[in-house]
């Protein structure tokens, strides 16, 4: 009896919290459709929320396929981007003078906009590989930083612990520096993946008509050309869908890594 | 005197950091091999310091210590948070001495169910820190160094972020532990009242630059229970090492009932 109450307890505090954003946002679709239909706009200008749906279900197939290239060059990116900062980020905890050497090309890497950068890497490499580098390029700060941070912050009476039983700086590195900086690595995994994509999308429109790429970017800058605005708001609400569905993989993995242990994952009440 | 041949012998110790901090200077001290010897002083006189020179984690500047079997024994270590890896288990929590050893999973049930079953933690193996209390977290620390059986236990105010009713059953559960293992325990507190209950020795320190002031020989058995707590000698310990302490500069201590 008691354990029923909690459950309609819990229900209810479930559908308090989704209930009101899922209202908010219907209604801003509604009003949108509303004052388009009002105010008669013509779709050129702005679609309805209802074209929009319907454009990305007739153009599903050209779009479906771009989402797809738009999402394997952001996991390219970011694959390239865990290994590489992973590895340079277990350099730094190794020695001092890599990190002193090494950190500020990272900062500069990461202060300059990415934007700034597309054009120059368009001269240099072909369409394709200046997207991949593009994404790379941002996404991987991120992951350099936060693991860094996470292998410099160990608690130091477990070093001391560590030194007490002479462990080696192997056992160290694995049971000790590398669990200790996990959460910090997944916040960083976190952003990276958000900033690959639009790393991924920044490089893609820069390329323009050059690129023969087939990303969404791609097929936004096309639409454009083409006055076919329907679909320039379908393939950006795909890029929206794409940059959610990342978001939400990531924390996904961070909350099946971390729901036992960390703090970040911890369930309030 | 009574209790054996020095463990390890402290001679003309001092610790200065980088910073220009002296935390200790002249430190002479002789641990006998067996006794339950407290180190008592004001905040910042260096016990910790000390501790840590004896665990070797940090040398001294000046002077020398020496180990009376030519070695330094197997230590163990409790600090004075529980210092536990919060992303492993009670179990494997445990298991951290044993497997930098690199002693297996299989041979290391055993001694792992022991250190368990001494600190009254059976049953909790599979649970993660964050699920315990902040007695239970101390108590598998403790287990933790004791899993590898050491020469000598060196536990730096481990009880001292602990409430009270925690404090005084995690002192009788320690004596007990003690008088079982027989191994030497050299332990740092702040408090008058705890250092006379437990140790058969206790070590007064005097303000920074730390030395030992005055050690106080506690002649009672070491078998205690609530009833010396409430012993006409347990307060008089009590006074001297007040006084001890107080004899020296500075000097500061918690008083609790
Ligand atoms: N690594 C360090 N670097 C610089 N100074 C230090 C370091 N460790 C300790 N000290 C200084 O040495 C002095 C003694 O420190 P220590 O931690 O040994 O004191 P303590 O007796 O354990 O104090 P408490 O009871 O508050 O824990 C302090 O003044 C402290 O600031
Ligand atoms: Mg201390």
């Amino acid at each position: 009896m008691a354990a029923q109450t909690g459950d309609h307890a819990m229900n209810r505090d479930r559908l308090l919290n989704w209930a009101p954003p899922a209202i908010v946002f219907a209604a801003m679709l509604g009003l949108w459709e509303f004052v388009v239909r009002y105010r008669a706009i013509p779709p050129y200008i702005l679609p309805a929320p209802s074209l929009i749906a319907t454009t990305l279900v007739k153009d599903w197939d050209t779009l479906s396929a771009s989402m797809l290239v738009t999402l394997s060059i952001t996991f390219e990116a970011l694959s390239a981007a865990v290994f590489g900062g992973v590895v340079l980020a277990l350099a730094f905890a190794q020695w001092r003078w890599v990190e002193r050497s090494f950190f500020p090309f990272a900062v500069v890497m990461q202060v300059t906009p990415i934007v700034a950068i597309a054009p120059l890497l368009l001269v240099y490499l072909d369409p394709g590989t200046a997207v991949l580098v593009c994404a790379f390029v941002v996404a991987f700060f991120p992951i350099l930083s936060n693991t860094a941070l996470g292998l410099a912050s160990t608690d130091h009476n477990l070093v001391d612990l560590f030194d007490l039983y002479r462990a080696s700086r192997f056992q160290q590195l694995i049971f000790l520096r590398l669990p200790a900086a996990l959460p910090y690595f997944l916040g960083g995994l976190r952003i990276a993946g958000g900033l690959a994509l639009i790393g991924a999308i920044v490089a893609e429109i820069a390329a323009g008509s050059a690129g023969q790429g087939s990303g969404l970017a791609y097929r936004i800058v096309e639409a454009g050309f083409r006055l076919n605005i329907p679909r320039m708001f379908a393939a950006l609400t795909l890029i929206s869908i794409t940059g959610i569905l990342i978001f939400a993989f990531f924390s996904g993995i961070s909350w099946l890594l971390l729901a036992r242990w960390h703090d970040s994952a911890r369930e309030r009440g | 005197m009574s209790a054996g041949a020095p463990l390890v012998r402290l001679t003309g110790v001092g610790k200065s950091f980088t910073t220009g901090v002296t935390a200790l200077k002249d430190l002479y001290l002789d641990v006998r091999t067996g006794e339950f010897l407290s180190l008592l002083g004001p905040s910042g006189c260096g016990k910790s310091t000390a501790l840590r020179i004896i665990a070797g984690l940090t040398a001294p500047t000046q002077g020398q210590i020496d180990w009376g079997q030519t070695e330094r024994p197997g230590v163990g270590f409790v600090f004075q948070d529980p210092t536990l890896m919060p992303w492993a288990d009670v179990w494997r929590n445990v298991y951290l001495p044993l497997r930098l050893r690199g002693v297996a999973r299989a041979a290391a049930q055993k001694p792992i169910a022991e250190a368990l079953g001494m600190v009254g933690l059976t049953g909790f193996e599979k649970a993660y820190p964050r699920e315990l209390s902040g007695g239970m977290k101390m108590r598998v620390s403790i287990a933790r160094a004791l899993v590898s059986r050491p020469g000598l236990l060196l536990m730096d105010e481990p009880f001292a972020a602990l409430d009270e009713i925690t404090r005084l059953k995690l002192n009788n559960d320690l004596l007990r532990l003690k008088s079982e293992l027989k191994t030497t325990v050299i332990f740092v507190t702040h408090s008058v009242y705890e250092s006379a209950f437990m140790s058969t020795r206790i070590a007064v320190f005097s303000g920074r630059p730390g030395r030992v002031a005055e050690t106080i020989d506690i002649s009672e058995p070491a078998a205690r229970d609530e009833e010396f707590r409430l012993s006409a000698a347990y307060g008089d310990y009590c006074r001297r090492a007040s006084a001890a302490l107080h004899g020296g500069s500075n000097g500061r201590s918690r008083h609790e009932p």
